[in-house]
């Protein structure tokens, strides 16, 4: 019996939309935007101007910081412009606009057909380097940094997060049905890099279907696929260690301070991608769903394909959407127009309805409890949101664990107040930030 | 650069999460209301007409006076959320069946203006409304609060007395003697069939719709349950003649403790946030509620124990802080 994590929620997951639906390869847009910056870390410099003719998989942005990861034309074709463009998480963004050409023309050298056995570890973390590769459960941290930890580390346990637990998404459901051999090579390939012995895959038991394929690509090796009880946020990393190796991440640290690492079903499918046949990070599957979306469907799409070209890939809506999701409907962002360039880390675009959304008028909190029950943290969000409604965000970092929090929004989810405390959490966060910012200055004068 | 103009047809944004559950507060305020309905229609049936009264006038003036509050404090109308009305309900609920009618709207009063709206409004109030009303009724009328009229031939046999009245001016055999037998008197007591305040008299009702809430989730089970066992264990082991010699099952059964441990005790707004505060305060209102039924002057105590619990609410929540992920490792 596999002993879950405290707290959680046990949301409607609105799979169905999309979890027996075959990946589709999405038509090629007519043009790209691809952000230079879609990845934690030092932001990349254009290496292509406008007027240049670019191939599929050439690099038009890098970075020489080693906490950073390039990024490739995505299209063959002709950049039309280097200049600032929307972006999902940072508002605006340096971006390369590429001009469909039709060709759809590799650079020379890729695809190969290799072995990967003849790397070396090293060797295996430059081509993920030069690949491109972060993690493409939402998070994006350059895989490769995730890859090196430092020696005194002893990293004995590799996790792959195959959990999916936000609702709508299934990218990851259908990765593991059609890729099941890739991703054990890519598996494969990862433990020879951190050199492991425990290897858990762990996938939510709302997917048996996944579990089975899993299982059955794994059999004689000595990768675990394990079936874990469905409960929201699953794939919180920290949550997931706990219920696989049994290890709880202290507060402030990170997975691999208790010798674990864990990589995302999608980095997976790319790590393979790259080392086996040299393909950079070009494209990812993405879930199109919501009760907005016309026909819901699992899409190959190319990095820097717009929402719009997306949803045209889906038949449109079928109603005017009352909010655009990137990512899940519990931590995903909420965009404002259509116009937005899918990079990296975006596992789900969601046109969700009024009635998936279900808001409500905020009123006081009348101290139910039911957010201290949920919250996997062990916070009191209850008390997290009063502090930050009042602005008494220093308290709420001192004495409520504020930097705590991992902003999964069960709490907010339960709230029979329908208070925003994720909303607050953040303001509070942002407050404390700012004001150590502003001491550190003031210490530098 | 494709600047994105306001007049384009623009989503709405906003932070994380963009998913809500149904829950809301006028759903649980409801449910509760509809947990103490069987009770309530018990009661009109047992004290006949004016047991009704009582009822509609407390409830109903709650509402009203809740209207009014947030009328003159220009805040948004929130009455159809159902608190104040199940203030009003609860307050009815532990007065005696014989009150003046405008005794209870008076109690609405003190409950929804002084100890709600005074405070804040919903959420924000420290004491339970529907105890604190009770509370200024007892001092302002003792007379009427205490005075027990036998109002139906069904409770002939206890007239003009509750049994912790018996119990407290004329002793253990005198109680038995007046129910008969002391199976008589457990029957009548569980079923509801004695002298006593409108909404406490049935423990079988009370444990009903207490049972349903637990089910619903929006009570507690530890609340009810730590309650209702440390007047249990108190009151056998601090028998009238020596150590274990007590009756806990009468105790149990006696008085508000029923629908004080799973209706008034249980107030989220009062009560501490965390589960192991809950015990805590679940525990503090039982040993208070011996305390007063057994040395006290008053024959009765839940009413009294769980307002002077509510006061310490803010420091059992200082020191029962939730354990945060990660603190052990």
């Amino acid at each position: 019996m596999i002993k879950s994590f405290r707290g959680g929620i046990h949301p409607n997951d609105n799979k169905s939309f999309t979890a027996n639906k075959a990946i589709e390869i999405a038509q090629l847009p007519s043009k790209v935007i691809i952000p230079v910056r879609q990845h934690i870390g030092a932001p990349c410099d254009p290496v292509v101007a406008k007027g240049d003719l670019v191939k599929k998989g050439q690099v038009i942005a890098s970075s020489a910081a080693f906490v950073s990861s390039p990024v490739h034309a995505s299209l063959s074709g002709v950049v039309t412009d280097v200049a600032q463009y929307p972006h999902p998480v940072f508002g605006k963004c340096l971006s390369v606009v590429i001009e469909n050409d039709g060709l759809d023309e590799w650079i020379d050298g890729i695809p190969v057909q290799r072995d990967w056995d003849k790397f070396d570890g090293n060797e295996i973390k430059a081509i993920i380097k030069e690949a491109g590769i972060v993690g493409m459960g939402g998070a994006t941290f350059p895989t490769h940094v995730k890859l090196s930890p430092p020696k005194e580390k002893n990293i004995d346990t590799l996790i792959i997060n195959a959990a999916e637990c936000e609702p709508f998404l299934t990218a990851d459901h259908r990765m593991m049905l059609e890729y099941s051999e890739r991703i054990l090579t890519g598996v494969k390939i990862v433990i020879k890099v951190i050199g492991v012995q425990k290897v858990f895959i762990g996938i939510e038991d709302n997917k048996p279907d996944a579990v089975i394929a899993m299982q059955k690509a794994a059999e004689g090796t000595t990768v675990e696929v394990v079936a874990i009880p469905t409960k929201y946020p699953q794939g919180a990393e920290k949550m997931l260690i706990k219920v696989l190796a049994g290890r709880e991440v202290p507060s402030g640290s990170l997975p691999m301070d208790v010798g674990v690492v864990v990589q995302n079903i999608g980095t997976i499918v790319a790590i393979e991608d790259a080392v086996v046949r040299g393909i950079p990070l070009i494209q990812r599957v993405t879930t199109i769903s919501g009760s907005a979306i016309k026909e819901p469907k699992n899409l190959l799409l190319r990095i820097g394909t717009t929402f719009e070209d997306a949803i045209e890939n889906c038949g449109g809506f079928i109603e005017k959407p009352a909010k655009i999701i990137m990512g899940g409907p519990m931590m995903g962002f909420a965009q404002s127009n259509l116009k937005i360039p899918i990079i990296k880390g975006v596992s789900g675009i969601l046109g969700l309805s009024k009635k998936d959304i279900n808001t409500g008028v905020q009123s006081p909190c009348i101290r139910c409890g039911k957010c201290l029950t949920v919250c996997p943290c062990g916070l009191n969000p209850s008390m997290l949101s009063i502090l930050g409604e009042k602005d008494m965000y220093e308290e709420a970092k001192f004495e409520q664990n504020l930097f705590d929090c991992a902003e999964c929004g069960s709490c907010v989810y339960v709230c029979p107040a329908k208070r925003n405390i994720v909303q607050y959490i953040r303001y509070s966060k942002m407050r404390n930030t700012a004001d150590a910012a502003k001491k550190k200055e003031a210490l530098a004068k | 650069m494709s600047e994105i103009k306001l007049q384009e047809n623009l989503f709405t944004i906003s932070t994380s999460p963009h998913i809500r559950a149904e829950a809301s507060i006028s759903k649980i305020m409801w449910s509760v209301s509809a947990a103490l309905t069987p009770a309530a229609l018990f009661a009109i049936y047992h004290f006949g007409f004016p047991a009704l009264t009582v009822i509609l006038a407390g409830s109903l003036s709650a509402v009203l006076f809740e209207y009014i509050v947030q009328k003159l404090r220009k805040k948004p109308i929130t009455i159809s959320d159902g608190s104040a009305f199940l203030t009003g309900l609860l307050l009815s609920m532990c007065l005696p069946p014989s009150i003046p009618a405008y005794m209870a709207v008076i109690g609405s009063f003190i409950a929804i203006v002084v100890a709600k709206h005074s405070m804040g409004g919903l959420g924000y109030n420290i004491f339970n409304p529907a105890h604190i009303g009770r509370a200024a009724l007892m001092v302002s009328w003792p007379v009427a609060m205490t005075t027990w009229t036998s109002l139906s031939g069904k409770v002939d046999a206890v007239a003009s007395a509750t049994p912790l009245n018996i119990l407290k001016q004329q002793g253990y055999s005198k109680l038995i003697e007046t129910f008969g037998s002391s199976h008589q008197m457990y029957k009548d007591m569980f079923v509801g069939f004695r002298n006593g305040s409108i909404g406490e008299t049935s423990t079988i009702l009370l444990l009903i719709g207490g049972i349903y809430l637990i089910y619903k989730g929006y009570v507690n089970w530890v609340v009810p349950v730590f309650m209702i066992g440390t007047v249990g264990v108190l009151t056998w082991v601090c028998g009238p003649t020596g150590m274990f010699t007590g009756d806990p099952l009468f105790h149990i059964m006696a008085g508000g403790l029923i629908i004080g441990a799973f209706f008034m005790a249980t107030d989220m707004v009062t009560i501490p946030i965390t589960k192991k505060g809950q015990i805590v305060f679940a525990i503090g209102a039982g040993a208070l509620t011996v305390l007063i039924r057994l040395k006290g002057g008053y024959p009765e105590g839940v009413c009294y124990s769980i307002l002077l619990m509510n006061a310490v609410v803010p420091l059992i929540d200082r020191l029962m802080k939730p354990v945060k992920f990660g603190a052990r490792g």
